[in-house]
């Protein structure tokens, strides 16, 4: 094990997220495929931490593992996910669900279905509230109403009582905004969280999940593939490519001065509000080509389940 | 901050109401619907407005044609029989009894195959597949001979009537809602219920079962229809009820030995039935398409 010793008493500037060297594989009929080759990031408490790379990277599965929602057939192969430094890698459902909500939250990618279709607004952010903080039905339309005034949703006593279907794809994200705060988790996974709304809600969305956490404290990884977004939101940030991490770091050090040349592509691919002028560059094949064969190598190497350091 | 202003709350599209346009604008639902509130509302005021008990014998009345044959006496809308019971009084009663077998055996079997169709679609694994195999053995059996088979051990009567109809029907709710479940079970929306704690219970009653509704109410009328032609056939080998009671199968097997001297005895029932069955049958299927695009949604 080279993850470091912590134990349940973890000091206050620990970190409140801790994936060390994650391997994990998708079980096919003949071999498995790998998804995440070594991975390892902090997150601390308060910080947010954008998770940037290319579709396909695993960004979607690091936030499914931590969350414990990985599909049944991807099985995690070697190394850890400490949360609060407490080993959550392989947890019972029922602990897990203890931990969903009130130590772990989620907002989705697509607001659009994420809320379920045949419910009240109000009764969504109630029943979660009221199953973490033992609420009874009244306390839990109060708060869900709280709630509502802090995502900036206007009337919003008319909104508790709207189905999903009665709201815009902006207003439903910041409903599911809501309940992924409602119970005051430690950290909260946003996998792509605006790339399903309209440009122009999407940053006001943006600028309400950094509200809310800084109101709140939360953590949030930030799942996203715009390294502009990573810009403006983050404190730190972990570069993906094919299941690999590829750099990591504080954001302006890396937005700066990349270091990998993966990360320079991206940032050449990125639109910049500095450089309105640029002409943007779509990572190179060869570069692409290149990372790849180094992953099939990675797994052919002599290594590949046991942890080894990057 | 600026971009983080409230956002407007309104005005919304009434959705539910356009839920209600849709299904009034679909000609089988309303027509279905009509239909079904008219025979409803015969058997629910059956007793205030049949004009003569249903069961009463008069010898000294029997055989009177409907009202449109010139031989017909006034307060006799639509005749008597052999026994000079009034049609239109056992008509009425007849709803009833269609009506409430209807409706409870396809709650009975609702109730049932819903249960365990969301189960076995939900949990999966060995209780789908032991739910599945239940299935698929049970569907093998003839419905009508195994109802036959089943009123003849549980004895005559309506609530024997009632169990064999749900006993042999629930697989169809079954089939459905495992598959429904199944679908609802991929849905994002069971996703961020697992991720706020729910538990599965909840998440499968409270979240799911929500959304295979729209499909039970379809499942569910037509159902009644099964449940009508079921009764009737079974009062018809009079495995119903006793023959004095007035079912319209009953009437029908009563009337077929008068059918040369009074044809509107077999008539008249096997006329409700068609009309009440049909209209279960549309109604049902103008349900399906007009909630369609909601349960897709
Ligand atoms: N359920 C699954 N079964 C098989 N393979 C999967 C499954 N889910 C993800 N994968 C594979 O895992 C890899 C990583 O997928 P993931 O969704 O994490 O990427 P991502 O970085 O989130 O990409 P995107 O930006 O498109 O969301 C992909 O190669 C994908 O094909
Ligand atoms: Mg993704």
């Amino acid at each position: 094990m080279t993850a470091p010793q912590i134990t349940p008493g973890t000091p206050p500037d620990g970190p409140i997220l801790s994936v060390r060297n994650l391997h994990l594989a998708i079980a096919g009929r003949r071999r498995r495929t790998p998804i995440l080759r070594n991975v390892s990031l902090d997150i601390a408490p308060g910080e947010v931490h954008g998770l940037v790379g290319e579709s396909g990277a695993g960004k979607t599965m690091i936030g499914k593992v931590i969350l414990g929602i990985q599909p049944s057939r991807a099985v995690v192969t070697g190394g850890s996910v400490r949360f609060g430094g407490r080993d959550i890698t392989h947890l019972p459902e029922r602990e897990r669900r203890r931990l969903m909500g009130r130590g772990l939250g989620l907002i989705p990618q697509d607001p659009m279905t994420s809320l379920n279709p045949a419910g009240r607004i109000g009764g969504q952010i109630a029943d979660v509230l009221r199953l973490h903080l033992g609420m009874d039905r009244a306390a839990a339309r109060a708060r869900a109403l709280e709630l509502l005034n802090d995502v900036h949703i206007r009337e919003p006593e008319r909104v508790l009582r709207r189905y999903p279907h009665e709201l815009s794809g902006g207003m439903r994200q910041r409903v599911l905004i809501a309940i992924a705060f409602a119970c005051r988790p430690k950290l909260i996974v946003a996998d792509e969280p605006t790339t399903a709304l309209d440009v122009t809600v999407q940053r006001q969305v943006l600028a309400l999940i950094k509200e809310m956490q800084a109101q709140d404290g939360a953590s949030i990884l930030f799942v996203t593939h715009d390294l502009g977004v990573v810009a403006k939101t983050c404190d730190r940030v972990t570069v993906l490519h094919g299941g690999r991490v590829l750099e990591a770091g504080d954001t302006r050090a890396i937005v700066e001065a990349p270091q990998h040349d993966y990360t320079k592509a991206l940032m050449a691919a990125t639109p910049r509000h500095d450089r309105p002028g640029d002409l943007l560059q779509p990572v190179p094949e060869a570069l692409t080509a290149r990372l790849n064969e180094e992953a099939l190598a990675y797994d052919a190497g002599p290594d590949t389940t046991s942890a080894s350091h990057a | 901050m600026a971009e983080a202003a409230a956002v407007p709350g309104g005005p919304l599209p009434h959705a539910r109401e356009s839920a209600v346009r849709r299904l009034l604008g679909n000609p089988r639902v309303v027509l279905g619907g009509a239909v079904l509130l008219f025979f409803a509302l015969a058997a629910v005021f059956a007793p205030l407005l049949a004009p003569h008990d249903p069961v009463e014998q008069d010898l000294m009345l029997q055989y009177i044609p409907p009202a449109w044959s010139d031989r017909a006496e006034p307060g006799y809308l639509f005749g008597t029989d052999n026994l000079g019971r009034d049609i239109l009084s056992r008509l009425l009663y007849g709803a009833q009894i269609a009506l409430f077998v209807a409706v409870a055996a396809a709650a009975a079997a609702g109730l049932l195959g819903t249960v365990l169709g969301l189960l076995a679609g939900y949990l999966g694994g060995w209780v789908d597949a032991v739910i599945s195999r239940l299935v698929e053995v049970w569907m093998a059996f003839p419905a009508v001979l195994l109802s036959i088979v089943l009123v003849a051990v549980m004895g005559t009567g309506l609530h024997s009537v009632i169990i064999a109809i749900a006993v042999i029907d629930w697989t169809r709710f079954c089939r459905v809602v495992r598959a429904e479940t199944m679908a609802q079970k991929q849905q994002d929306y069971v996703a961020s219920a697992v991720t706020v704690g729910l538990g599965r219970m909840h998440i499968l009653w409270r979240e799911i079962l929500p959304n295979v509704l729209p499909l039970l109410i379809v499942l569910f009328t037509l159902e009644m229809g099964i449940a009508v032609i079921v009764e009737a056939i079974l009062s018809y080998v009079n495995l119903s009820l006793a023959s004095d009671f007035p079912t319209w199968g009953t009437m029908i097997a009563d009337g077929r030995k008068y059918v040369n001297q009074a044809p509107w005895l077999m008539i008249l029932p096997i006329l409700c039935v068609i009309a009440l069955v049909l209209a279960l049958n549309a109604l049902g299927d103008g349900l399906k398409d007009a909630l369609d695009p909601v349960m897709r949604k």
